[in-house]
């Protein structure tokens, strides 16, 4: 079933503002995307009608909460193809989950000379984390490069993969190139190697229909802001059994099961990895998100996305003096578009096309060893969602002539 | 959307354009007396500049550099302005200049072409990209004879 733009744009409150004297147009969704009138209704239900601490209190309110932060497990799991709620962690981003499997299964598990392996497309927030872990254990890193057309390297990957890889962390979808990693191609060579293989899902799991028991990863890590949830809130998948096997993460209330003074034990499931009150209403509120996902479909949303990249990518580089970087064909990329405009810096791009009404982002995407490999400092990206029309594709186009025009022709430079 | 939005035409004079294209006094010298280097982490803009010192005159300088029009040209024009000058003057020039920006006061003569950047403070966020290469110059001036710097981000 085909997305109906024109009527779905109606649940989202602000994409009826302007901004600078034009009609919002908002292509930044890879950075966050906006929330429809279910997810904020959802926020003020919960504040002015449930509002309690869970899992301790014994009256109507705190049961409720927790019925309904609960539920979210629940749907957070059916939303990734995920069997059982219980291996749903509540985090409060994508980095967080990354940082907290650095440290409760890293610190554990890893050792001297023993081997972390990335790529080179990877975000900050799947790179950082294991340089700290590195720094602390003596293990090494190793990056997996990417060919010409932005995809990843997957023989350099394998020969990269050996007896001392202890983790595989490799992006889904690139928030730069809009690559689509094959996963489960990735995680046949993860497993003869005895490695964990962790997924950063944060540009997928908003996009792709995902199932974590197809791709075969051990660890699945994503963001609610990025699809249609608030900030806030982030969601760490680990394979049956993975949790309990980890060290807890942060220490405090909630996440013990008996506290003595000579020491405590540890809550059962994924409670012990969530100490102090969590974020209650914004992971009740990212449950209006995941419902209005799955209402639509999320074969639905990916076929309106492939759909508006190919137009995308179209439109821009018919439009002269532009090259969209990564791979052309949408089968295999999601709709964040990088783009380079001759002559021109992508901050310069970006003030212009804002004085449009044109959202886009300009600069190294937290992903600085990508940018040194495309050799640029910077990128321009336009990033797509469920309710961007072709129309708004063509006043990014108009709103980059305007650009062009600016600037006339620089001839691209780096002083020497 | 073929008609110029006024804003850009007072961002983007001629004259930032020119200095974006043909930078003056880009590349390094024989023997500087005081070297620096800087960026702007969240845009990648980098500016890294020589300069040559006799007595209290700056005589001569260079700078290698990537980033915006903005970060650029500001580098480029700020060089021009200030070889020849006093210490003294070289850091009165940089808080009128930073005045221009920031408090958006009237552009002093004492400016120059860099007057020019007057249209920048109509865009806050990018106001770092042309106060980059003074934030350098201002290193540099800190440093002893020959000690490089590295300011963090502007």
């Amino acid at each position: 079933m085909s997305i109906d733009t024109a009527r779905l744009r109606g649940d989202f409150p602000i994409l009826g503002r302007e901004v600078n004297g034009h009609p919002l147009v908002y292509l930044d969704n890879a950075a966050t995307t906006q929330k429809p009138r279910a997810v904020i209704d959802a926020l003020t239900h919960y504040y002015e009608n449930q509002n309690a601490n869970i899992h301790r209190g014994i009256h109507a309110l705190s049961i409720e909460a927790t019925e309904a932060y609960e539920g979210v497990r629940a749907k957070a799991a059916g939303h990734i193809g995920a069997t059982n709620p219980q291996d749903i962690v509540f985090t409060r981003n994508t980095t967080e989950s990354i940082n907290l499997v650095a440290r409760a299964w890293g610190d554990a598990n890893l050792g001297e000379g023993d081997e972390i392996v990335l790529s080179l497309m990877e975000h900050h927030s799947n790179i950082v984390p294991w340089q700290l872990l590195a720094a602390r254990t003596g293990a090494v890193l190793r990056y997996a490069g990417i060919d010409a057309e932005g995809r990843l390297d997957l023989d350099s990957l394998r020969g990269l993969i050996g007896e001392r890889t202890k983790l595989v962390s490799i992006t889904h979808m690139s928030n730069v190139l809009g690559t689509i990693n094959p996963i489960a191609e990735i995680a046949e060579m993860a497993r003869p190697a005895g490695a964990l293989l962790l997924v950063d899902g944060a540009q997928s799991a908003p996009h792709l229909p995902v199932d974590v028991t197809a791709l075969g990863c051990d660890v699945f890590a994503f963001s609610a802001h990025k699809m249609l949830g608030p900030t806030g809130v982030g969601v760490l998948w680990a394979r049956p059994g993975l949790l309990a096997e980890m060290e807890p993460f942060l220490g405090g209330g909630e996440m013990i099961s008996i506290v003595k003074p000579e020491g405590s034990t540890w809550a059962e499931g994924p409670h012990k990895f969530e100490a102090g009150t969590p974020n209650i209403a914004d992971v009740i509120a990212f449950g209006a998100a995941l419902d209005y996902l799955q209402d639509l479909g999320m074969e639905s949303v990916r076929e309106h996305e492939k759909r508006i990249t190919a137009y995308a990518i179209d439109a821009l580089e018919g439009s002269g003096g532009i090259t969209v970087h990564g791979p052309h064909d949408v089968e295999v990329r999601g709709g964040a578009v990088s783009f380079e405009v001759e002559g021109v810096h992508p901050h310069d791009i970006s003030t212009i096309v804002d004085a449009y009404g044109v959202a886009i982002r300009a600069g190294h995407h937290c992903a600085q060893l990508l940018m040194r490999h495309l050799s640029v400092p910077a990128t321009n990206r336009a990033s797509f969602y469920i309710y961007n029309e072709e129309r708004e594709v063509d006043a990014l186009v108009a709103a980059l002539d305007e650009a062009k025009r600016v600037f006339g022709y620089v001839e691209s430079r780096t002083a020497v | 959307m073929s008609r110029a939005e006024p804003q850009f035409d007072e961002l983007y004079r001629e004259v930032i354009l020119d200095h974006y294209r043909r930078p003056r006094n880009a590349g390094s010298l024989e023997a500087p007396t005081h070297q620096a280097e800087g960026a702007n982490p969240v845009c990648g803009d980098e500016i890294e500049l020589d300069v040559a010192i006799d007595g209290n005159v700056i005589c001569e300088m260079a700078f290698r550099g990537q980033g915006c029009s903005i970060s650029q040209s500001s580098a480029s024009m700020m060089t021009e302005r200030v070889c020849g000058a006093t210490v003294a003057e070289a850091r009165r020039v940089m808080q009128l200049f930073e005045a221009q920006l920031v408090e958006s006061a009237e552009p002093d003569p004492a400016l120059g072409d860099l007057e020019a950047l007057q249209g920048v403070a109509q865009f806050p966020v990018r106001v770092k990209c042309a106060l980059l290469c003074w934030k350098v110059l201002h290193a540099a001036l800190e440093t002893n004879d020959n000690e490089a710097t590295t300011p963090q981000g502007v």
